[in-house]
């Protein structure tokens, strides 16, 4: 283990008082989760009836068949955010004021504004406009998916746009200035120097954002969108097993979330080591904490 | 200029809704801050079950959908046998969702106190608790000031993910009255999000003030 500068090493009777405070630490949070638990299973929540469900090939079907929804939803929004993202930020770091301004305008108004807000302006306002354009391109579900991809754009576009002006930002100035000095013009340092190098910068950042965008695909569930948690709210309806359907729905949600997670972590430190730690987290800094 | 008149004509039942978010927000906040740091001091604490629990806390909470949170309390607490009301279910759910957060910035801010700062606390005899709290935390809450403003901005717009759960704050609210009239979504969405734009702005404003107030001169 290595040692904290918040204690000392321990000697022998700081190990004992250490191993004490182990076993009563953890008998209070034992007791804390058995609590739940035994509230689960003497409620009869666990019962094998209520668990049965969950073995019928017809609700795995489902729950896959939602897997997939959430995952559709999560993938068209990151790639429009992407898309988005990279449009405000070009107009971010423009010279031109007139450019410049309405750019910061858009971004600081959709970071402010909650998800939902969106979603239900979208929904309640343009569902039509969401159906037709769903006949149109063949998905009968796009009255529900097509607000929430939208809001999900628009939301995680203005938070990309803020990483990938940071990302720019973290590229060391000697480049952008050795660019300059052989007689590149601006869109040349972009494209052929900056944003190769602030793309490795910001890809644990970007990662991150993606974690928090398939997050909020669960808000589907408030619209109606037939994603994991609004098809588990069907399997436990009919089946009436609340508690066991919250927990399998849980544990396939956690666990995209921690891969996706784990894979930023990775990028992180891959990165940090390439390009330093203080760029990889100025452009990680802009992720947003929800 | 009838789609303006439904925004003024339900601007106090709007507001009112605003003040069902800000209810939320508060006791949220307080909850999260006193749960997050405690979770945080786990984190850092010489025993390792303690260690271990705080991490597979942040681990499991942050990695979870709000709105699944938001299901698993609102629908499932009752189920249990916990008698609460809806409005403690939701701060409930907001509350554990942001200590997780609280608990990943305070302890970014404990790792950033100079060592030396411990060290010295250590070499005068101070148990782990006492340099904790004496001397570590109060300088880690100075430099997390920026990261927890931005923890409590996230919160005061993760409310609004309540109105799913019958929560009739500003955004449900606004639902409903879009839901009548229709033609009138674009004043009525603008009016809403300008309410939250502002309270945003309140909260970065507050924690500048308190980083200003705070700034030591080193």
């Amino acid at each position: 283990m290595s040692s904290s500068v918040l204690y000392d090493v321990p000697g022998p009777k700081a190990r004992r008082r250490q191993r004490i405070g182990s076993i009563i630490g953890g008998v209070v949070l034992a007791a804390l989760l058995g609590l739940v638990l035994w509230r689960i299973i003497s409620g009869g929540h666990f019962a094998p009836d209520k668990l049965e469900p969950f073995t019928r090939a017809s609700i795995i079907q489902a729950l896959a068949d939602a897997l997939v929804a959430t995952v559709q939803a999560a993938a068209i929004a990151i790639v429009l955010a992407l898309a988005w993202g990279a449009l405000l930020a070009v107009g971010r770091l423009s010279d031109r004021a007139w450019i410049r301004i309405p750019a910061i305008v858009v971004i600081e108004f959709f970071r402010a504004t909650p998800v939902l807000l969106l979603i239900f302006f979208l929904f309640f306002g343009f569902s039509s406009n969401f159906d037709d354009f769903g006949e149109l391109i063949g998905l009968s579900n796009f009255g529900t998916l097509g607000p929430l991809v939208t809001a999900l754009m628009l939301y995680n576009g203005s938070v990309l746009a803020e990483i990938f002006r940071a990302g720019i930002n973290a590229v060391p100035r000697g480049q952008s200035e050795a660019a300059y000095s052989i007689g590149l013009r601006k869109t040349q340092v972009m494209r052929i120097v900056l944003i190769p190098q602030a793309v490795r910068i910001m890809l644990p950042a970007i990662v991150s954002q993606s974690v928090v965008a398939l997050k909020d695909t669960a808000l589907g569930f408030i619209i109606g969108y037939q994603e994991l948690l609004r098809t588990g709210r069907r399997v436990y309806e009919v089946n009436n097993n609340i508690i066991a359907t919250v927990i399998v729905v849980a544990i396939i949600y956690i666990s995209m979330c921690v891969l996706l997670s784990q894979l930023a972590t990775w990028l992180e430190g891959r990165q940090s080591r390439a390009y330093g730690r203080a760029a990889v987290e100025a452009a990680e800094s802009a992720v947003t904490n929800q | 200029m009838s789609a303006l008149r439904v925004l003024i004509d339900n601007l106090d039942f709007l507001i009112s809704g605003f003040r069902l978010t800000l209810r939320l927000a508060v006791v949220s906040a307080v909850g999260a801050l006193l749960l997050g740091t405690l979770i945080a001091a786990m984190r850092v604490s010489p025993v390792p079950a303690l260690r271990t629990a705080g991490t597979a806390y942040v681990t499991l909470a942050r990695n979870t959908p709000l709105t699944l949170m938001f299901a698993i309390l609102v629908f499932g607490l009752p189920e249990l046998g916990v008698p609460a009301s809806f409005f403690v279910r939701a701060v409930l759910a907001l509350t554990l969702y942001t200590a997780a957060f609280v608990a990943e910035s305070v302890r970014s801010g404990i790792n950033a106190v100079q060592a030396g700062q411990a060290e010295a606390a250590r070499a005068i005899g101070m148990t782990f608790g006492q340099t904790l709290r004496l001397v570590v935390l109060p300088q880690a809450f100075r430099s997390v000031l920026p990261p927890l403003a931005s923890v409590f901005i996230a919160l005061i717009k993760n409310t609004s993910v309540a109105a799913g759960f019958g929560i009739t704050e500003a955004v449900f609210r606004m639902g409903g009255v879009v839901r009548d009239a229709p033609t009138a979504v674009i004043p009525v969405f603008i009016g809403v999000a300008f309410g939250y734009i502002i309270l945003v702005a309140i909260i970065a404003f507050f924690f500048r003030f308190l980083e200003s107030r705070l700034a030591v001169a080193r």
